[in-house]
């Protein structure tokens, strides 16, 4: 009989293991191809088989992505444009972090009318297509002065993500103690001094959720970028669409998949530093910790 | 410290009447414990109190001061949770120190207050540590420290020991009160535990349902409640109420203990208030503690006050410092505290006298006392 058991448990596992390979395999593959070809010259692409190893290696195709690649008038690669996106990242994933704790904070702590009408409505703009908005947008930046330039992109992203970042602080500060709020209060902290005192220090997994969901969306986020940027602006996403899309000249290939891996290399950073804190951070707050 | 007058106070949500015209004065350095079964609006009113909710009626004093428009910060009142609500992102050194810095107090001040407080408390080895790094009864110690620290007028204690262990209850009950002794601070506590409510007030607030029953010092409470809620809440084992005919019986009068199959039990009364002629031949509910009742020894005579009864033993429960036994009184529970070492059985038959010096009696309808 424990024999029996112990055997079907090995099948059971041998099957799982099989399955979690093949996905596995599944998602590994296309990085594979990426990061095999970005180190071949072009002409074992042109000749040679997608999925053989280089014969030459070569990391040519990465400094061209990186510093000499026709991107905009002048060949100056993918490195600007890196830039950029870290100069829209930054600013948008903290302002749009620290208005979602603030507004987690008034809609959890504070009582008033229409508080549940309000949250259901900023729930609702996490719905909200992106091509809906494109026009109004356009119109808004345009009155804002702030059309084709990086703060522009930054205040679009901001606006877009409150509705996120809400959601998320509210749902925590939801099963915030009540007491803990009271006590600071009757201890003498301001409006101000509850959230930052008091909130925010113990807020640390639900800020890794918002900050990596942020970093990520608008590290990759393209369709702002290309509606509301310019030469000057671009980031990372719309230059390496420019990139891959230059219609002149021959299709570097390898240039174009170390591009890809360049333009990819942050979020996957975060993600490897912070991943454990994402999944824990999205379980904090559903159980009373 | 502080005198506090809570005048007319009322609230309600929406149609719900959550507090009924409230008026307590407190006098400087009293200690007054609120207490009532959940629901009675204790907490609501120590919220108003501490400004953490506002009343829909009504005026509160702190030193004669109206306080009623002043958020919880600016009234110089502090408050003890039942969860102790430590920040846990702070050290004990820092949850002391936070009102104080909140205050903007000067920092050398602050590290001096805090030194006080912790050696008040002896709660000084533990200053480095996190919240979540102590007992129970440690986190108790900070909570109260914390409320010390800043020397407000008022103090304000929300089932502090509600999440204690039995045996740290009991230790800390008295820390509490020989804390309230030396500081001789004014102190509003909120309980549903009856005995913490004898054991510190110099008076008690009994409510229910939004509604004050009774305000008197524990001895008061204890002895005259003001109704039957008040009777049977307070004390444990529970006042004895028994309906009785009231009858008069020479000069004086006499209780009637009726029984539909057995002959009416009759016990002649002392001297009783004036305000008892009114009910004779009516039904009333007499009151009488277990504790006014013994065993009758062979060749006893009862003292002035006292009065001989039979009854049957139903249910024997000692419980070491004495000895509960609950009698058949006429078809009647009737519970009663006995010497420990009492050789009763259940179904024997005994002699016992009851003191009635302490008797009180309720009005049938009204369920409030006659006095």
């Amino acid at each position: 009989m424990a024999e029996r058991l112990s055997t079907g448990f090995r099948a059971d596992r041998i099957f799982l293991y099989a399955v979690l390979l093949c996905l596995a395999f599944l998602f590994l593959m296309p990085v594979y191809v990426m990061v095999v070809n970005s180190v071949k010259p072009l002409d074992e692409i042109r000749s040679g088989n997608l999925m053989a190893l280089p014969i030459a290696w070569t990391i040519e195709p990465w400094l061209t992505a990186w510093s000499t690649a026709q991107i905009g008038v002048q060949p100056t690669g993918l490195k600007p444009y890196f830039v950029n996106s870290f100069l829209l990242v930054v600013p948008a994933v903290v302002i749009s972090t620290l208005i979602g704790a603030l507004n987690g904070y008034i809609l959890t702590q504070f009582k008033f009318r229409g508080s549940h009408l309000m949250f259901a409505a900023m729930l609702f703009s996490v719905f909200i297509p992106f091509q809906i908005v494109l026009i109004p947008m356009a119109k808004t930046l345009g009155v804002l002065g702030l059309a084709g330039t990086v703060k522009g992109l930054v205040f679009v992203n901001v606006v877009y993500g409150i509705g996120f970042t809400t959601l998320f602080f509210r749902n925590y500060y939801a099963a915030f103690p009540l007491e803990l709020v009271r006590s600071a209060r009757m201890d003498g902290a301001d409006f101000f001094g509850v959230l930052l005192r008091i909130l925010l220090p113990s807020s640390g997994p639900i800020i890794v959720v918002t900050v990596i969901w942020q970093f990520t969306n608008i590290w990759n986020e393209f369709l702002f970028g290309a509606s509301f940027s310019d030469y000057s602006s671009f980031p990372i996403t719309v230059a390496l669409n420019n990139l891959v899309n230059s219609s002149t000249g021959v299709k570097e290939y390898n240039v174009h998949f170390a591009g890809a891996f360049i333009a990819a290399v942050p979020t996957l950073i975060v993600y490897l530093v912070s991943g454990k804190y994402f999944v824990r951070g999205l379980m904090a707050g559903s159980v009373k910790g | 410290m502080a005198t506090l007058d809570l005048i007319n106070v009322q609230k309600s949500f929406g149609q719900t009447k959550i507090l009924h015209d409230i008026s307590i004065s407190l006098a400087d350095g009293e200690f007054l414990v609120l207490v009532g079964p959940s629901g009675c609006g204790k907490s609501t009113l120590m919220n108003i109190i501490a400004g953490l909710e506002e009343p829909s009626g009504g005026e509160l004093k702190l030193d004669g001061r109206d306080i009623t428009p002043l958020a919880p910060a600016d009234r110089n009142i502090s408050m003890v949770f039942q969860s102790y609500a430590l920040y846990p992102n702070m050290t004990v050194a820092k949850n002391i120190e936070f009102p104080l810095a909140m205050r903007k107090v000067e920092k050398s001040k602050r590290a001096e207050r805090v030194q006080s407080v912790a050696k008040l408390l002896q709660i000084e080895h533990l200053l480095e540590r996190k919240p979540r790094q102590l007992s129970g009864g440690q986190r108790q110690r900070v909570a109260i420290g914390r409320a010390l620290a800043r020397e407000p007028r008022l103090y304000l204690f929300d089932e502090p020991l509600s999440n204690l262990d039995a045996q740290l209850r009991l230790d800390m009950r008295t820390e509490i009160k020989k804390l309230h002794q030396r500081l001789g601070a004014t102190i509003v506590y909120v309980t549903h535990d009856q005995i913490e409510a004898m054991t510190l007030a110099t008076r008690i607030a009994v409510m229910k349902g939004g509604v004050l029953q009774q305000l008197g010092t524990p001895y008061e409470v204890y002895n005259r409640p003001a109704n039957t809620f008040v009777a049977g809440f307070m004390g444990s084992p529970r006042m004895n109420l028994i309906k009785a005919r009231l009858v008069q019986e020479g000069s004086g009068l006499a209780l009637e203990i009726q029984n539909a199959t057995r002959p009416p039990l009759r016990i002649g009364l002392p001297d009783m208030p004036s305000a008892m002629n009114a009910h004779i031949g009516a039904e009333v509910i007499a009151g009488i503690r277990a504790e006014a009742v013994n065993l009758a020894g062979p060749g006893m005579t009862p003292a002035k006050t006292e009065r001989a009864f039979d009854a049957r033993v139903e249910v024997i429960e000692p419980t070491g410092a004495d000895t509960l036994a609950v009698l058949d009184l006429s078809g009647n529970e009737f519970t009663v505290r006995l010497e420990p070492d009492v050789t009763l059985k259940p179904g024997q038959d005994a002699r016992f006298f009851v003191d009635l010096a302490k008797l009180v009696c309720f009005d049938v309808k009204t369920e409030k006392l006659i006095a």
